[in-house]
């Protein structure tokens, strides 16, 4: 499903002392099928943002397109429900929205509300549970009283129950530690592939940003200020710096390396791997070509 | 979705009424709220409608942004307007059609009470835009202590108090974020029957009060840590200080109830 923004704004608390804007005049397109990731330096409207895609808030100035579906400042809420089962948000730390009984009831909340029926939720919170790495014991207990890594995924269980097409992660490892975090990014990006979906990560990780995402868009005080692949993003190194965003960290270490060994690598490092990689082929190549 | 409400809200502001020592402003609220029950002619009414009017020109305050800020709390005045106009049968009638019967006393007290109740919400909807939650309480506080003697544990109600008010905006930011995350979820509240809505409403309280709970315990360890011992030998980084314009104030409540006293039958 593709989605697309057309010269979105939203102002917040309209009308009021309080008015303040969050957005303006952010254009950008992701196609279906595409990982996204949304960067921008803390305040440049990327959790505002997030929420236009599913219709949590209705831009107040230009359009937002979801599939077939058209959201404008005068969109009724009737029409956003299905909007919103076919657009998933994981938010920021989403363990705070359990609640239920059980784990099992807890991830079963989301399909029921979209008319799946018990017993295939039911199911499906089997498999979840499982996908995600819990023991299939956590079901039946209180969401309460597990720890805060486990109630992370039971969190992301209970959005990817109802199936939605379109996944939208904001920040979903911060506060984790650095193996819950890699399981989790990992887990995504299965999942994007095995299910065809859509994915939409805003993140503050630049490495996260380069390993997985084949889009970047980049915020910026509000806008839209850079689109296009990790390559073409990162290799800008100087205009992301005016917009207070940093590299990866394997791209730093290149641009070093690059500095002491005179010589250029063959293309960016984007993750640890293909530095690896790279390095590897420089040193080779050494012998036979003359630098 | 939160965002427009206004009661006990505070907006900074230069005018003389934020500027104020709170103490000034707590009596006067005070003491007006009592003495909003004197008016009882048409004449002593507009007397307080035109002094809230002018405290409120002073406090610099939009009226738009008031009625907007308030339309629950003007409703519930609608409200006890028709109340009064419908079922008060005294005097003469002053309106018949079919079974509805107006009578001249019921619309009478019914303007009357209306612009009473209007009247309050308006001058304590002043003071808590007016004046920081952080004040209101530091004023309260010096005006109960002679109440000290009497065993009042002043001093933790106004840090109640002040804690209270200080989570407020948490809390609505709270409850904000839960209900985008169970509206995400495809979680409805605006539609079903009555028992559907209410049933609605636990995915957002359990996840509310939970985080209430861990921020109420988080706040209570952070606040021993640091060595908190209660108000016995506390002293304080904002001295209040009462001023002229202060004693003006308390002059300008002399005038009013002069007033009210005079055009009153």
């Amino acid at each position: 499903m593709d989605i697309s923004l057309q010269q979105v704004g939203y102002l917040y608390a309209k009308d009021s002392p309080f008015e303040k804007r969050a957005l303006q005049d952010v254009t950008a397109t992701i196609p279906s099928g595409s990982y996204t990731s949304v960067i921008g330096h803390t305040g440049s409207g990327k959790s505002t943002l997030l929420l236009h895609l599913n219709g949590l808030l209705k831009p107040s100035e230009g359009i937002v397109k979801i599939g077939d579906t058209t959201i404008t400042a005068q969109t009724k809420g009737k029409q956003l429900k299905d909007v919103r089962h076919r657009v998933g948000i994981v938010f920021q730390f989403p363990e705070h929205q359990l609640f239920e009984e059980t784990v099992e009831k807890d991830i079963m909340f989301g399909p029921i509300n979209f008319g799946v029926p018990k017993e295939i939720a039911r199911d499906r919170a089997h498999e979840l549970v499982k996908l995600l790495g819990l023991p299939e014991e956590v079901l039946q207990k209180s969401p309460f009283e597990l720890s805060g890594g486990q109630m992370r995924r039971v969190a992301i269980a209970g959005v990817l129950a109802f199936k939605p097409s379109v996944l939208v992660l904001d920040e979903p490892t911060a506060g984790l530690d650095p193996r819950g975090r890699k399981e989790i990014m990992e887990l995504f990006h299965r999942l994007h592939d095995t299910e065809n979906l859509t994915t939409i990560l805003v993140t503050h990780s630049m490495e996260d940003a380069a390993r997985y995402s084949d889009r970047i868009v980049v915020m910026h005080e509000g806008t839209s200020v850079m689109e296009g692949t990790p390559e073409e993003i990162f290799s800008q190194q100087e205009i992301l710096h005016s917009y207070r965003l940093g590299i990866p960290r394997s791209v730093r270490f290149q641009h070093r390396m690059e500095k002491l060994i005179g010589r250029k690598l063959g293309r960016l490092a984007l993750t640890e791997e293909l530095l690896a990689q790279e390095l590897a082929a420089a040193v080779r190549g050494k012998g036979d070509r003359p630098c | 979705m939160l965002e427009k409400m206004i009661i006990g809200r505070y907006i900074p502001g230069n005018t003389i009424v934020h500027r104020l020592d709170p103490r000034s402003k707590l009596l006067f609220v005070f003491l007006f709220v009592i003495a909003v029950f004197l008016a009882n002619n048409v004449a002593s009414y507009a007397v307080l409608l035109v002094f809230t009017a002018f405290v409120i020109a002073l406090a610099r305050i939009k009226p738009y942004f008031l009625v907007n800020g308030l339309k629950p709390v003007l409703f519930l005045i609608v409200f006890t307007l028709l109340l009064h106009i419908f079922f008060t049968r005294e005097g003469p009638i002053i309106f018949e059609w079919k079974f509805i019967k107006i009578y001249e006393e019921g619309l009478r007290m019914g303007i009357f009470i209306s612009i009473r109740f209007l009247v309050l919400v308006l001058i304590t909807t002043v003071l808590t835009l007016t004046t920081s939650p952080i004040s209101i309480t530091d004023g309260l506080e010096t005006l109960l202590n002679p109440f000290k003697k009497l065993k009042l544990p002043v001093h933790e109600l106004a840090l109640m108090m002040s804690i209270a008010l200080r989570f407020i905006p948490t809390l609505m930011d709270e409850t904000d974020k839960i209900l985008k995350a169970q509206l995400a979820r495809g979680s409805d509240l605006s539609t079903g029957s009555i028992k559907e809505r209410i049933q609605a409403v636990i995915p957002l309280l359990v996840p509310l009060f939970v985080s209430a709970f861990k921020r109420a315990e988080d706040l209570a360890v952070a606040m021993e840590v640091r060595g908190y011992r209660g108000g016995e030998g506390r002293t304080r980084f904002r001295q209040l200080s009462w001023q002229m314009k202060d004693t003006s104030v308390m002059i300008a409540f002399i005038v009013l109830v002069a007033v009210l006293a005079w055009v009153r039958k």
